[in-house]
């Protein structure tokens, strides 16, 4: 169940409570996020979606732990990151989030392979066991076939389709995605949609993605607008329950 | 370990660059790897100059002589184990240009002294009973092409006339770095043969007992002498060499400015060069760190590859200048030994890694501090 009214009982996911970002351009203060809660479960899939600025990035960003909050708190699986120290919350988002970016952002230089298996490298698991969990997550994402591709052999679908595998390689406790689809034909764009809804329906995935695209966020279990700051519920997509 | 393929894969990136940044690595350390022995030939034996040997000369000037009277002398004084003597010859083999040192010896006693010299045993023995007879150093032989049997003549300079000499044999060094551009010829010869200084020798080396005792015998010994015409002055053979050295002017302090502007020009452009590179991929740094790679990962990954280029270029400069080395003076004979030692090239290993680091260094930090939400904005 997701919740964005800051009443949820605290068992979720996700517990955001309060949240205030301000940024500061030349003397101006800037409100991004004002006082915005949200209890995601285990499992869902929520869009957020929002006019330009509206600061669905930043609350990714947040959410993620690559940037922090002017104030208010975030829980993930217990773990109150808004107060982690940078190497706390690096080795954290290493263990618990996967990311998944507009322009794939993957490493040119590397191939299929070795671009899934970089969240891999931070870990204990020897070669062989890497060589398996990037095998399975290539498989998930239908690729198995292409790991010893560059990414520039390989189209933007299939460009987003490792990057999916390499967020998901290492078991995330929860997938952030940013517009994973904004780069993409509406073809490719609706492959992608469809694997991340198989993601969490047969793999139990949490994802939390930011849209423009109304088709996009249709897959969703949950829309969340983000309006002056704080988030509003939207409709819940046909087939997930939110 | 883990992390080597992704090191090698972003050198990998712009091969051309990569190449060029490593052929200034190889072309810096070839450089260091001969400046090295130029300096080694330069200062005289100064590396090489026994610790157990001193130099007895005369006080007023090396080119004035010491009676041979002192010998007997100089082997009376407490802690002298040996005492051998040479006399500066100074020929001419057919042309000026032809220069190479000559030296009158005591042929029964100088290579008891300077056992770094190996001279196979026959050939030995034909030099001691031969008193037109000489000795040449292996690098000297093979600058002129000769051989055991030639007849070798001589223009005196110094001591004038026509000399020949027997080539018996072929001396080489026991150590890499020995000069084996010498000739050694016998003082009984010289002294039968000259005209002028009969009863002298060029200088006196004493051998001591106990290399310890280097300053107490070298003061008995000018003490003995003092107030007599022919006053002494005894050093360490390395404190003889280095002042002998240094008549020909600091080479020492010249290869090694040369070396500090190779070195500083390869630090700006390997730092260039890298920052370049970083700047490059600030993005893909970015998605490292939300990965779960940490600011010290990424200023390791940075680090390792201004090292890697260091390395490779380094070690490719010094292997090249092994080879080159091992070819022998390539001046033909201006210089005493040209040999590149192990311990050198160590040495300028551990130098490209140091510039390879210090230049990988700014732009690792401007990794490290990176901030991932402003980078991926920028992607």
């Amino acid at each position: 169940m997701v919740r964005v009214d800051g009443e949820g009982n605290g068992g979720g996911l996700i517990r955001v409570r309060h949240l205030d970002k301000k940024y500061r351009r030349g003397s101006e203060e800037i409100d991004v996020l004002q006082g915005l809660n949200l209890d995601v479960e285990q499992g869902e899939f929520v869009a957020f979606m929002g006019p330009s600025g509206s600061g669905k990035t930043t609350l990714l960003n947040l959410l993620g732990g690559l940037d922090l909050p002017t104030s208010g708190s975030i829980t993930v699986a217990g773990d109150e990151i808004t107060h982690m120290s940078a190497a706390k919350l690096t080795a954290w988002r290493a263990r618990h989030v996967g990311f998944v970016f507009q322009m794939y952002n993957l490493i040119p230089v590397l191939t299929a392979f070795a671009n899934v298996e970089l969240p891999l490298l931070l870990t204990r698991l020897s070669k062989a066991q890497r060589r398996r969990h990037v095998e399975v997550a290539l498989g998930v994402v239908g690729l198995l076939d292409r790991m010893d591709h560059y990414p520039r052999q390989l189209s933007g679908g299939q460009e987003q389709r490792v990057a999916i595998a390499r967020a998901i390689v290492a078991d995330a406790t929860f997938l952030l995605a940013d517009e994973p689809t904004g780069d993409l034909d509406r073809k490719s764009a609706d492959e992608i949609m469809e694997l991340l809804g198989r993601l969490v329906r047969e793999h139990g995935k949490t994802i939390l993605m930011v849209t423009h695209d109304p088709r996009a966020a249709e897959r969703a279990g949950v829309v969340l607008h983000l309006d002056k700051g704080a988030l509003v519920e939207g409709s819940a997509a046909a087939g997930i329950p939110a | 370990m883990r992390f080597v393929g992704l090191v090698w894969a972003n050198l990998a990136r712009k091969k051309l660059r990569t190449t060029l940044t490593v052929g200034s690595f190889a072309v810096a350390l070839f450089l260091f790897g001969v400046l090295v022995p130029i300096r080694g030939a330069f200062s005289g034996g100064t590396d090489v100059a026994g610790a157990d040997r001193l130099t007895v000369i005369n006080k007023t000037s090396l080119i004035m002589p010491l009676p041979f009277s002192y010998r007997d002398r100089l082997l009376g004084v407490p802690g002298v184990a040996a005492v051998t003597f040479a006399t500066w010859f100074g020929g001419v083999y057919q042309d000026e240009r032809n220069f190479f040192p000559q030296f009158a010896v005591d042929k029964d006693t100088w290579f008891d002294v300077y056992s770094e010299y190996v001279v196979p045993k026959e050939r030995l023995a034909e030099f001691l009973r031969d008193r037109q007879g000489c000795l040449v150093g292996r690098s000297l032989a093979k600058r002129f092409g000769w051989k055991v049997g030639d007849r070798i003549p001589l223009r005196g300079a110094i001591f004038t006339g026509a000399w020949e000499f027997n080539l018996d044999g072929i001396y080489d060094g026991k150590r890499p770095d020995v000069d084996t551009s010498q000739m050694l010829f016998r003082y009984d010869y010289l002294e039968e043969q000259r005209q002028f200084g009969k009863g002298t020798v060029g200088w006196y080396v004493v051998k001591l007992a106990n290399p310890d005792d280097a300053v107490r015998v070298a003061a008995a010994i000018d003490d003995g002498f003092a107030n007599s015409p022919y006053e002494t002055l005894t050093q360490t053979e390395k404190a003889f060499a280095a002042s002998f050295a240094k008549q020909m002017g600091n080479i020492g302090l010249l290869v090694m400015t040369i070396g500090a502007v190779v070195f500083f020009t390869l630090l700006l452009v390997t730092g260039n060069t890298m920052a370049i590179a970083v700047r490059e991929r600030t993005g893909e740094l970015a998605v490292l760190k939300t990965v779960g790679f940490s600011d010290l990962g990424v200023l390791g990954l940075v680090l390792g590859e201004s090292v890697l280029i260091a390395g490779q270029g380094g070690a490719l400069g010094l292997a090249l200048a092994k080879l080159f080395t091992l070819g022998g003076d390539p001046t033909r004979g201006m210089l005493a030994s040209f040999y590149l030692p192990w311990s050198s090239i160590g040495l300028g290993f551990g130098l490209a890694l140091l510039v390879g680091a210090a230049a990988g260094a700014l732009p690792a930090i401007s990794a490290m501090r990176l901030g991932v939400v402003d980078a991926l904005r920028r992607v």
